[in-house]
């Protein structure tokens, strides 16, 4: 499957996805804010610096917010990566969490983990598993995680075959358990060993995602008994109305009854512990965006444009920015990339 | 053309039913969403034993309702069909079992 940029698909464009989702008539998740005495949204911190280090990936999910796959090249270079690092040092940042594409795809990947590991960073890597199996010299990526403590956190739609394949492509079931399996074999998910592997569950489909907590007792009873996989925790996580999903949405005609779904299910205590609070986007050119999602909307964060110009105090005092998309984060239980917020 | 009996847009309206007799409406949707809250068995269970009930008794909105809410709560299709297996196989078996009847009235009126 080609990526949308690939295909030159108007929604590759991140103007033209904003344009769609203010076309419709639904109330403007802005005023919904207004109404509830939260606009304008403030950071609460800079927690987390989440570093999207390149859209290239060895999958194409039909899902991929990023619109990432093996025709996208853009990744990002080990100077920016030194940025990233100097920021991490200046604002005393205790969280990376990388992600991409597939970020061990970028040839200083490992370079990074290891200089964010001495820094005494918490290291999170958002693995797609097949990675691992995708080519010899990813082999041993279980090893190199446990080496430096990092914490593993993979996709995972299903506990079967069926829906993991239908979302992540042909194959890719069968080839995440035996990454898994790896992954356990190196210590990961046991619960002794200190080495967190973390699933993360999307619903395939044009539905909201159920209760993570009963969620997470299928997936372990089911992975155990079938597979004898371990992990630690669930995060259950809401697909976001945007690239290739908001495709999909217009697509099969689901769009308006799932922002409608959304927005009828608005908490506004998802608001109070949004993501975009106290984690601050990096992507792969180093430019700075209140999340994942604004970054693949083209939406810079204000206030500092790059990394190399991080400034702690300048960014506490932006505020967010916020468009339709936003919906996705706060329904229901609420949604950010450690899963369920409320 | 005519109006089919059965609108799906109907579906949205079940908290309508209230509007005749606002005290039982109450009184059953307390109770309904009561009986889907997670307890001894998941909210996916509990879905897709709605489902398989919603195959047998033939309700549109419930079978539109509950594929929705099996999927929501984490089931594949394979546990969906499975469930809907169960329901026919309770459903033929209730009238194969009758066979029985059938076959103790036989022997009753034949030499």
């Amino acid at each position: 499957m080609a990526t949308l940029y690939r295909k030159e698909h108007e929604l590759a464009s991140g103007a033209r996805q904003i344009e769609v989702l203010e076309a419709s008539d639904h109330e403007p998740f802005t005023r919904k804010l207004a109404n509830l005495g939260m606009l304008p949204l403030k950071p609460t911190g800079i927690d987390i610096l989440q570093v999207n280090v390149g859209k290239m990936c060895n999958q194409t999910c039909r899902h991929c917010h990023v619109d990432a796959g093996p025709d996208r090249k853009e990744i990002m270079s080990r100077a920016t990566m030194q940025a990233c690092l100097d920021a991490v040092q200046k604002g005393n940042i205790r969280v990376v969490d990388i992600t991409g594409g597939a970020p061990e795809m970028n040839p200083e990947f490992r370079w990074f983990v290891e200089q964010l590991a001495a820094l005494g960073v918490h290291v999170m890597v958002r693995s797609n598993l097949t990675i691992i199996l995708a080519n010899k010299k990813y082999h041993d990526l279980p090893q190199f995680f446990a080496r430096h403590g990092v914490e593993v956190i993979s996709s995972l739609p299903h506990y079967s075959r069926l829906r993991t394949d239908a979302q992540r492509g042909e194959g890719v079931f069968e080839k995440s358990i035996k990454a898994l399996q790896m992954l356990n074999e190196a210590g990961y998910g046991r619960e002794d060993s200190g080495l967190h592997l973390n699933l993360v569950y999307n619903p395939s489909g044009a539905l909201l995602p159920p209760a993570q907590a009963s969620l997470q007792r299928d997936f372990k009873e089911r992975l155990l008994r079938q597979h004898g996989v371990v992990f630690n925790n669930l995060f259950v996580i809401t697909n976001m109305p945007i690239s290739r999903f908001l495709d999909y949405l217009l697509k099969s005609g689901n769009y308006e009854k799932y922002m409608e779904e959304l927005i009828a299910n608005f908490n506004p205590l998802a608001v109070e512990s949004v993501m975009c609070r106290n984690l601050l986007s990096v992507g792969w050119d180093g430019r700075l965006y209140d999340c994942d999602f604004n970054q693949m909307l083209d939406l810079p964060a204000a206030g500092v444009s790059h990394i190399a110009d991080f400034d702690a105090a300048q960014l506490m005092a932006r505020s967010i920015k916020l468009g339709q998309h936003c919906y996705g984060c706060t329904a229901g239980s609420g949604s950010s990339c450690g899963g369920e917020i409320v | 053309m005519s109006k089919p009996y059965y609108i799906e847009e109907d579906l949205k309206k079940f908290g309508q039913i209230s509007e005749f007799q606002p005290e039982l409406g109450k009184k059953f949707f307390d109770w309904y969403n009561a009986v889907f809250e997670e307890g001894a068995l998941t909210q996916r269970e509990k879905a897709l034993i709605a489902l398989a009930v919603a195959h047998a008794i033939q309700c549109p909105y419930c079978i539109d309702a509950y594929t929705r809410s099996s999927l929501e709560k984490g089931a594949d299709e394979e546990q969906m069909m499975e469930a809907i297996h169960v329901a026919s196989a309770i459903r033929g078996g209730a009238s194969l079992v009758h066979g029985v009847q059938m076959m103790n009235k036989t022997k009753d009126l034949t030499l």
